[in-house]
Order: C-alpha cells, then sequence, then structure tokens
C-alpha cells in the first residue's frame, strides 16, 4: 500500500475532527461534571442523590464565602483599576519614549512577573511588607497588602495589552493633533484614549478575573480575618470534596459566561461600527 | 516619535514625560525589584533566635558584613531540596510534553478548520482562560476522587494496571493523590497556554509550501514533518516555555491534586516560611529557582534574536 492512500485527504479529516472533538471534551467535560455535581443531593461524587438547590441555598447562610466574595470583589475592583493605570502609563512609555534612562531595565522589570513563580512573587513581597512593619508599624496584612500583590501581577497584564494597541496606532494622528495646537494632555484624552479604550477594558476585565482568581500571592499576603474567595475555596477544596465549592463554582461560571458574552458582543458591535464609519469615509472621499 | 518633545521644554520634570515614565517606574523599583533584593539578602543571612540576622552589622566603628553561604549549601546538597527541585523540573517537562502532543494536532488541525468556524474554535480555547484556575483543578478531584467518574471509567478498563506499570499510581484502583492526578491537573490547566501560540503559528502558515512540496513529490505525511513541523518552531517554542515555566514552580495543583510521593519545590518554599519559620531558607530555594528559569529563558530569548536576526 502505498503512504498516499494511507494519509488520504478523507482520513485526515475524520482523525482531525475527532482529534478536535475530543480535545474540547477534556477541555469543557470536567467543568461541566463540577456544574451537574451542583445541583447533587448528595455530598459525594460517586452517587447521584437526585436533583437539589440546597447547596445554592446553603450558600446564601455561608458567611464566611459571602465575606469572602466581598473581600476578592473589592481587591479586584481595586487592583484591576491600579492596574489598568500603571499598565498603560508603562505602556505609553515604553512604545512612545525610545530612550530614557534604564528603559532596557525597565522593560524587563515590567515583563518579569510574568514568568516569575507565583510563589516567589508572594514570598518576596511578604518579607519587605513584614520587614516595613516591623519598621513602621503599617501595612497590616489583609487588603491593602493582598492588594499590593495583585496590582504587581496585574500592571504587567495590562502593561502587555495596552502595549499590543498602542504598537498598532498611527502616530500621524497624534502629531496631527499636535500641530493643531492640542497640549500633550489633550492629545492623550482626545485622540489616544479614544483609540485604546478598547484594549483598556479588555485589561481591566483581564486583571479583574486574575485578580479574583489569585491563590497564590493572596496566601503569602493575607492576614487574619482577610480571607478571599479563592482561599476559602483552597482550603475547603483542600479538605476534601465540597458541594458548597461546587455551587460556588457555579454561580462564577455563569456570570463570567454572561460577562463574556456581553463583552464580545459588545466589541463585536463595536468593530461592526467602526467598518461602517471607515467604509462609510473612504465613500466621501471619492 | 516622542510626541511631547515640542513641549518639554519648560516643562518641569514632574509633569509629562517625567510622571509617566516616572510613576511605573518608581512602583516596580518599589515593588518589584526591592522586594527581590530583600529576598537576595536574607538568602545569605542566618536565622537568629528569633529574628533573621543582621547581614551589616556595627562594630568598633567599622563596618562588618556577615555574608553566609550556609543556606546554598544546605539547599543544594541536602537531598530533600534536591529532589524537589528535580521532581517539579520532572513534572513541568512531562506536562509540557503532554500538553504539546495534545496541543500540536489540535492547534493544527483548528489552523486548517474552515474559515468561518475558526473566531468560534479559538473562543472556545479562550474561554477557560475566563474560568477560575482553582475551580479547573478542583474539577479534577471530583473525577478522581473515589468514585468519580472518570476514576470509575479507568478502573472499569482496567486502565489503572497500565498506570500502576508506568509508575504513575501507587496501588490499583487509587488514583487521587498520585503522579498521575498531578500531571493530568497541571496538562489540563495549562494546554491552553500551548495551543494558542501555537494556532497562531499554524494559523500565519503559507500553505502553498505544502503545495510545493507535494509537487516536489513528497507525501502529506512527509511533508508535514519537513515543512509543517519545522516552520512552526517558534510557536513549539513558546507554547513550551508558557507551560514549562510556570509548572515549574506550581503550588495550587500540587496541593490540591498531588499526594506526598510529588513534594515540589513552590510547597517547599511555603512550608520553610511559615511552618518552619526559615525565611532565609525559603529565600535560598527561591534564588536558586529563579536561576533555573532564567536559564532556559535566556536559551528562548537568545534563540528569537536568532530567529530575528536571520529572518532579515
Amino acid at each position: 500500500m502505498n503512504k498516499r492512500a494511507l494519509f488520504s485527504a478523507g482520513f485526515a479529516k475524520n482523525f482531525g475532527r475527532t482529534w478536535l472533538v475530543l480535545g474540547f471534551l477534556f477541555l469543557y467535560l470536567p467543568m461541566a461534571t463540577l456544574v451537574v455535581f451542583s445541583f447533587n443531593h448528595s455530598r459525594l461524587p460517586s452517587h447521584w442523590g437526585g436533583f437539589s438547590l440546597e447547596w445554592y441555598a446553603k450558600l446564601a447562610d455561608d458567611s464566611e464565602i459571602i465575606n469572602g466574595l466581598w473581600l476578592s470583589f473589592k481587591i479586584a475592583l481595586l487592583s484591576a483599576t491600579g492596574s489598568v493605570v500603571l499598565g498603560t502609563m508603562a505602556a505609553f512609555s515604553l512604545v512612545k519614549y525610545k530612550r530614557f534612562t534604564g528603559r532596557t531595565f525597565f522593560s524587563g522589570m515590567v515583563s518579569a512577573p510574568l514568568v516569575m513563580p507565583e510563589v516567589i512573587q508572594g514570598l518576596s513581597l511578604l518579607l519587605m511588607l513584614v520587614a516595613i512593619q516591623h519598621a513602621i508599624g503599617f501595612p497590616e496584612r489583609g487588603l491593602v497588602t493582598i492588594w499590593l500583590g495583585h496590582l504587581m501581577i496585574g500592571m504587567s497584564y495590562a502593561t502587555v495589552v495596552v502595549k499590543a494597541r498602542l504598537q498598532t496606532l498611527n502616530p500621524q494622528l497624534e502629531e496631527a493633533a499636535m500641530d493643531l495646537g492640542a497640549r500633550p494632555w489633550q492629545v492623550f484624552t482626545l485622540v489616544t484614549l479614544p483609540m485604546i479604550a478598547q484594549s483598556l477594558l479588555s485589561a481591566w476585565l483581564l486583571t479583574f478575573s486574575l485578580s479574583l482568581d489569585d491563590v497564590v500571592v493572596s496566601a503569602f499576603l493575607s492576614g487574619p480575618g482577610a480571607t478571599t474567595m479563592p482561599l476559602v475555596i483552597f482550603s475547603r477544596a483542600r479538605l476534601g470534596l465540597d458541594p458548597s465549592v461546587n455551587a460556588v463554582a457555579t454561580v462564577i461560571i455563569v456570570v463570567v459566561a454572561i460577562g463574556v458574552a456581553i463583552a464580545s458582543i459588545l466589541v463585536a458591535r463595536n468593530e461592526r461600527r467602526r467598518a461602517a464609519e471607515i467604509s462609510a469615509a473612504y465613500r466621501d472621499d471619492s | 516619535m516622542e510626541p511631547t518633545r515640542q513641549a518639554r521644554a519648560g516643562t518641569p520634570w514632574w509633569r509629562g514625560r517625567g510622571l509617566v515614565i516616572g510613576v511605573p517606574y518608581g512602583w516596580l523599583l518599589l515593588f518589584f525589584l526591592a522586594p527581590f533584593l530583600i529576598v537576595a539578602k536574607y538568602s545569605v543571612s542566618e536565622m537568629g533566635d528569633i529574628r533573621v540576622e543582621d547581614l551589616f552589622t556595627w562594630a568598633d566603628g567599622a563596618l562588618k558584613v556577615a555574608v553566609k553561604f550556609a543556606n546554598y549549601v544546605l539547599v543544594t546538597t541536602d537531598g530533600l531540596y534536591r529532589n524537589a527541585y528535580l521532581a517539579s523540573l520532572k513534572y513541568a517537562l512531562v506536562t509540557t510534553l503532554c500538553c504539546l502532543f495534545i496541543g500540536y494536532p489540535f492547534a493544527y488541525f483548528m489552523a486548517r478548520a474552515k474559515a468561518s468556524l475558526q473566531p468560534t474554535l479559538l473562543m472556545l480555547v479562550m474561554l477557560p482562560f475566563w474560568t477560575s484556575f482553582l475551580l479547573r483543578v478542583y474539577a479534577w478531584k471530583g473525577l478522581l476522587d473515589d468514585g468519580g467518574w472518570v476514576a470509575n471509567a479507568i478502573i472499569g478498563l482496567h486502565l489503572d494496571k497500565a498506570l500502576l506499570a508506568m509508575g504513575l499510581i501507587e496501588t490499583p484502583g487509587q488514583l487521587m493523590h498520585t503522579t498521575f492526578s498531578l500531571l493530568i491537573g497541571m496538562t489540563y490547566t495549562y494546554l491552553p497556554f500551548m495551543i494558542l501560540p501555537l494556532y497562531a503559528n499554524l494559523s500565519k502558515m503559507d500553505l502553498r509550501l505544502l503545495e510545493a512540496a507535494s509537487d516536489l513529490g513528497a507525501t502529506p505525511w512527509v511533508a508535514f514533518w519537513r515543512v509543517t513541523v519545522p516552520l512552526s518552531k517558534a510557536g513549539i517554542i513558546a507554547g513550551s516555555m508558557l507551560v514549562f515555566i510556570p509548572c515549574v514552580g506550581e503550588y495550587v495543583t500540587p496541593e490540591l491534586l498531588g499526594g506526598p510521593s510529588t513534594l515540589m519545590i513552590g510547597r517547599v518554599i511555603w512550608d520553610e516560611n511559615f511552618s518552619n519559620n526559615d525565611p532565609p531558607v525559603a529565600s535560598a530555594i527561591a534564588v536558586v529557582l529563579v536561576l533555573l528559569i532564567v536559564v532556559p529563558l535566556a536559551l528562548f530569548n537568545r534563540y528569537q534574536t536568532q530567529a530575528e536576526e536571520a529572518a532579515k
């Protein structure tokens, strides 16, 4: 048999389809199981005890989870906002200013947190914050220290996202604004900002979800009474299976799915409008 | 292009350009570099009775520096630490290979799927990014624990005997808290990191090259290995780095899915710092871990620069 027949187009097509389907099953079945078992009346994963919403009902009275969720939400809000502000400044520095003292060092420091294991980041920040606390009695370990840790990682991610967008911008637009007499700050708010707004939104969403999900850095930097949602889930999951975790997981997955769906619809609509405007502009030209 | 150049004269340094660069720069010096220098300093200090001994002391009007390398000697010679490092590197490597094995064909067929279908497929690969990493690991606990349906399927098919023979589990029928559960958890969570760069690379490939190979008499199989795979080298390397590096320092997955036999270095750092209350040793482990990660990264960077130069 010749080899051409062995790897015929039909075989390759079927093999490809099977591989994709199996791959997606691998990616999605575990999460689907997690969701299904949140409705299980029985505590055990081996036994389907009938449909029940009792774990959701218990969630409402679970003050540990509610408090953790509230704390996580506050930290995520603060760290996403801070990350986007710092990340935009860093991206702007790297894209717009090609020459300043220590630029290479700066760009290395910006991307280092992306490849540094979180255990090391948590440990190093902890050691420093403890030393500072010994010296001046501030900050207590809790919301502020966790926020600082998340901000450090979030800033790097935000920089990558915003930088990618800034690099694709046509600098002539900003130059034109400046020639027309706009001050640098006006150029930024009136020309640059509207053009990078979408990347700021994706950077914000990304850093928000990173913060909401973080275990390791939070575990190093949290103090008594400051237990974020992932830390609650982590400590319960460590002890064994817990249906309340499945219920929380399902709530999170549903919220995320709705959020991602809304965001992608908005993005698609924005792009359509932009494409329509661009083609309209060209039509007016001719 | 420096749009603020004209405006710079007469602007104080703390406004405009100085501010834009200064704030993130200062932030990174304070919260990234300084903590790391503290770790480096701790790693050459020793633990006093309660607190870490000072590295610099004034004695008889002279500065005394007490640099001690005892921690490094301990960390590199003691079997516990050495095994943890080796285990971390080994599991990270195997995870990377598993992700490559599953991810390469996946990305390949994704890139060759109908163009109209590709955005949806890409979206489906990205979606897990948005769901919690922690929950994705936890999901496997339910699947592999006694009575979980994946565990039942594996045992029902007698595949646990094969896993036992491969040394991935220790007793038949016991899948949780083994090397197997650790590897499957890490492969699962890091698979999208492998697929995305590979897809980005493969979808940009010029398909006419394959036609040319075919015209020159190559079978699809030969063309795949001698044209497609070499051209996707950059994607393979990028994906492998994205999986390998975070896996080496992984903490959550070994904690939830690993067992006593799968001690990894992230856990050792945690234990030294919190359980043994010995930040100097934890710091020394961290510094060695950074070195272990910097070496492959430096090689990767060198390869990338070479590739860029070759492309010119």
